[in-house]
């Protein structure tokens, strides 16, 4: 098996939902009851066989180390390689690095030290399960400088997207980015693998040339030049580039099919919280719904996602919510399309709803 | 530099629990599952570390394959240490002799280099088929308050049950002044709970020479206490008065499963203060679309049926039109559709078939005459058939 040396990047995409990122980097965003999203990338590489994993930070990543540690819950506490958490590196302009590319020459000694001949740079804003080592392959067998990976579906536009065009080879003949069209495209889906001493070399000549933007500079323009390849990926994709995005991955989850492909196969690792199991008292009325340990349910909840230590008060009505890490809602409440952030305190009797398109969102910490 | 604790612990987890059956064919008796996502060991365990008691030495014998795997360098406790930690104690070979542990005094005997590393003032025996939540950080403080040479914690019980407990009585100062092992006409109710502090030098002097004396059966309650307190040395009860169970019968299980039941239970794990750490697979939250009612369910669950009043363990799938009532399911469990379970006690990775019916309702199976008052028990692994049928009060250990 050829060796691959992995780099996340946790906070390149903060924009496209404040409300969960104002006081977190996008991998530390909870996710599906007990997870972070720098979890699915993160795990992605674990099952995949990599054993050093670089994750590149930014700011407000205080709960993104709490979360990692030193690695050991995805058995990435080694001597050699392991978890390696990446610093905001400013460089010469004393500010912290503003894109990819910045981002990415902060990485450079990381990925000099690094022993593995190949690398795989993936993004923490999406919820999948990819095995990498066969985009390795599929790399080495077509002889790319480049692959990169794409999924296929409707164009969502946020902050900053990627399309490609391929031909019969799958070598990759055009890039856009941020096209003002729509339809069903070619996603760049922020996964890309090259040898690590090809990257580093391209690395290495933006730096020369001043380039500064990865895609922009050295992508679009590296159609002709170099042997860029794509890989489809037809898996289950959920990017998580807004609030409503992210709802409806949570809700997807309630889907039988998608979690059985998201968790089924292998373990997706995370941050273990020893919490009492999950209880429901006499009075619990419970549909369609992930319940995670340390809940404790006396009320009616349906299509909900709650995380852990979420409490359910007698007579309440929770429904299509997502309730974050120690949630308390009061007796009677009546709750509809919320998403609370942790530690928000529901008082008795209030009614709070939002609706499908535009779910409430209720701020950590809030007392309502 | 010292190299030293202060105390350390000894958990003896080598019994082989024959009354818990089919639960213990091919497991020690600390590592049977409890209360959905535990094991019993994790009690004793986390009862250390939130004592601030980090050295702590587990005496297998009896099947440790399970326990040595779950234990492993003791990391969901915090007691992966670089000084001290969790350590599986196996029995060894030795230049003279080979010996297996032959009771509890002997375990900890051959074990007494181990202790003696630690250059301890005080050892904690414990045994590790107890549920409950304790510091023995306070014990340890009345220990040395009297200047004891050995304290016993115990517990008031039913005067009724007393003679199936080690009695001690006591001083009104709480003085121990005489020990009864089980005793017909129990003089007292309080019961020892098999911990004990004592200080180290005495506990190796008296393991010494017990062990070179022939007509002892190398127990503590029979052997070492006894003969501490004819002496004349200074032996103290230590009153307990929280949740206690002993779980070493088919039905003690069961009840002590169903007390953690409820908004407001018998016995509370969510207790941030005393955390029950374990070993805590990376399953994903629940899945819940059918009926649950006053009962837990643990992580990895895929409930579409009905559980009532049951403990559901990790990774179990209750199948639509599949009921589950009364019951205790350990973990890795798949409950087909239209199965009935009722008053059940069921080890890891078995199957109950389409439309299977497992048992009576508990009022019913109550009253059958049977080694598990009326609970049916199935073993690790087994496999109920479509349609199978098991009478309560059974112990299944082969496929039906």
């Amino acid at each position: 098996m050829a060796s691959i040396v992995g780099v996340i990047f946790s906070s390149i995409v903060e924009q496209n939902i404040p409300e969960l990122t104002k006081v977190r980097a996008t991998g530390a965003v909870p996710f599906g009851g007990r997870y972070r999203l720098v979890d699915f990338a993160l795990s992605n590489m674990v099952n995949s066989g990599i054993t050093s994993v670089g994750v590149i930070t930014k700011y407000n990543y205080q709960s993104l180390m709490d979360h990692l540690g030193s690695g050991k819950y995805w058995d990435l506490a080694r001597k050699e390689g392991g978890l390696v958490i990446l610093p905001p590196y400013s460089g010469e302009s004393e500010t912290v690095y503003k894109n990819r590319l910045e981002a990415l020459k902060g990485a450079t000694s990381f990925l000099k030290k690094a022993k593995e001949d190949f690398v795989v740079l993936a993004d923490s804003d999406a919820v999948y399960r990819l095995d990498y080592s066969k985009v390795i392959e599929a790399h080495i067998k077509k002889n790319a400088d480049i692959t990169m990976v794409y999924h296929k579906h409707e164009l969502v536009k946020s902050h900053y997207y990627m399309t490609f065009e391929t031909n019969k080879t799958g070598r990759i003949t055009d890039i856009q980015i941020n096209p003002a069209t729509s339809g069903e495209k070619k996603n760049y889906i922020n996964v890309m693998v090259a040898r690590r001493s090809f990257l580093l070399g391209l690395i290495q000549d933006a730096i020369q040339h001043g380039y500064s933007s990865f895609g922009k500079d050295i992508l679009s323009p590296g159609v002709k030049k170099y042997n860029l390849c794509a890989y489809k990926f037809d898996g289950y994709y959920a990017n998580i580039n807004s609030l409503n995005a992210y709802f409806n991955a949570n809700m997807d989850l309630l889907k039988k099919e998608v979690r059985h492909e998201i968790f089924g196969e292998r373990d997706v690792y995370t941050y273990v919280n020893d919490s009492a199991p999950a209880k429901f008292a006499d009075t619990a009325v419970v549909k369609n719904s992930l319940i995670s340990d340390g809940c404790l349910i006396e009320g009616t909840v349906e299509n909900c996602v709650l995380f852990r230590g979420v409490k359910i008060g007698r007579g309440a009505v929770v429904k299509n919510c997502i309730l974050m890490t120690d949630g308390f809602v009061g007796e009677n409440c009546n709750l509809a399309y919320v998403v609370s952030d942790r530690s928000v305190v529901i008082r008795d009797n209030r009614v709070l709803a939002g609706c499908e398109i535009q779910p409430y969102f209720i701020n950590k910490g809030s007392l309502i | 530099m010292l190299r030293k604790k202060e105390c350390v612990a000894m958990l003896l987890a080598g019994g082989q629990g024959s009354r818990l059956y089919a639960l213990t064919s091919n497991i020690a008796k600390p590592a049977v599952s409890f209360g959905s996502k535990y094991r019993i060991i994790d009690f004793p365990l986390s009862n250390c570390i939130n004592s601030g008691i980090d050295t702590v030495g587990v005496l297998t014998q009896y099947q440790p394959l399970v326990l040595n795997e779950y234990v492993g360098n003791g990391q969901p406790w915090d007691l992966d240490r670089t000084f001290g930690g969790v350590h599986i104690l196996s029995p060894y070979e030795a230049k003279k002799d080979t010996s297996w542990y032959k009771g509890t005094a002997n375990a900890i005997y051959q074990n007494i280099r181990f202790m003696q590393m630690y250059d301890p003032e005080y050892v904690l025996i414990l045994s590790g088929d107890h549920i409950y939540k304790m510091d023995y950080n306070k014990m340890l403080s009345a220990h040395k308050e009297t200047k004891a040479d050995c304290t016993i914690a115990c517990m008031q019980v039913p005067m009724k049950d007393a003679s199936r407990f080690g009695i001690l009585n006591t001083n009104p100062d709480g003085s121990i002044y005489e020990f009864e092992e089980k005793p017909a006409k129990p003089k007292s109710d309080l019961a020892s709970m098999g911990i004990y502090i004592f200080t180290a030098e005495k506990l190796f002097k008296y393991l010494e020479e017990d062990d070179k004396d022939p007509n002892s059966d190398k127990d503590f309650g029979k052997n070492i206490l006894p003969k501490m307190l004819k002496a004349g040395e200074k032996m103290f009860s230590y009153r307990f008065d929280g949740y206690w169970k002993d779980v070493g019968t088919i039905y003690s299980l069961w009840e002590a499963n169903m007390d953690l039941l409820g908004a407001v239970p018998n016995f509370e794990l969510a207790d941030s203060d005393n955390v029950i750490h374990s070993r805590s697979p990376l399953a994903p939250p629940a899945f819940v679309e059918g009926e649950v009612i006053n009962s837990i369910v643990a992580t990895g669950g895929e409930i579409e049926g009905k559980v009532i009043n049951s403990v559901v363990g990790t990774n179990c799938t209750v199948e639509k039109g599949a009921e589950v009532v009364d019951s205790v399911l350990m973990g890795n469990i798949t409950v087909k559709a239209g199965a009935k379970l009722n008053y059940a006690i069921v080890d890891e990775d078995v199957v109950i078939g389409e439309n299977a019916i497992i048992g009576e309702a508990k009022e019913n199976a109550q009253k059958i005459e049977s080694k598990t008052s009326g609970i049916i028990v199935l073993g690790r692994g087994i496999k109920v058939g479509k349609n199978g049928k098991i009478p309560a009060g059974e112990i299944v250990d082969q496929n039906v």
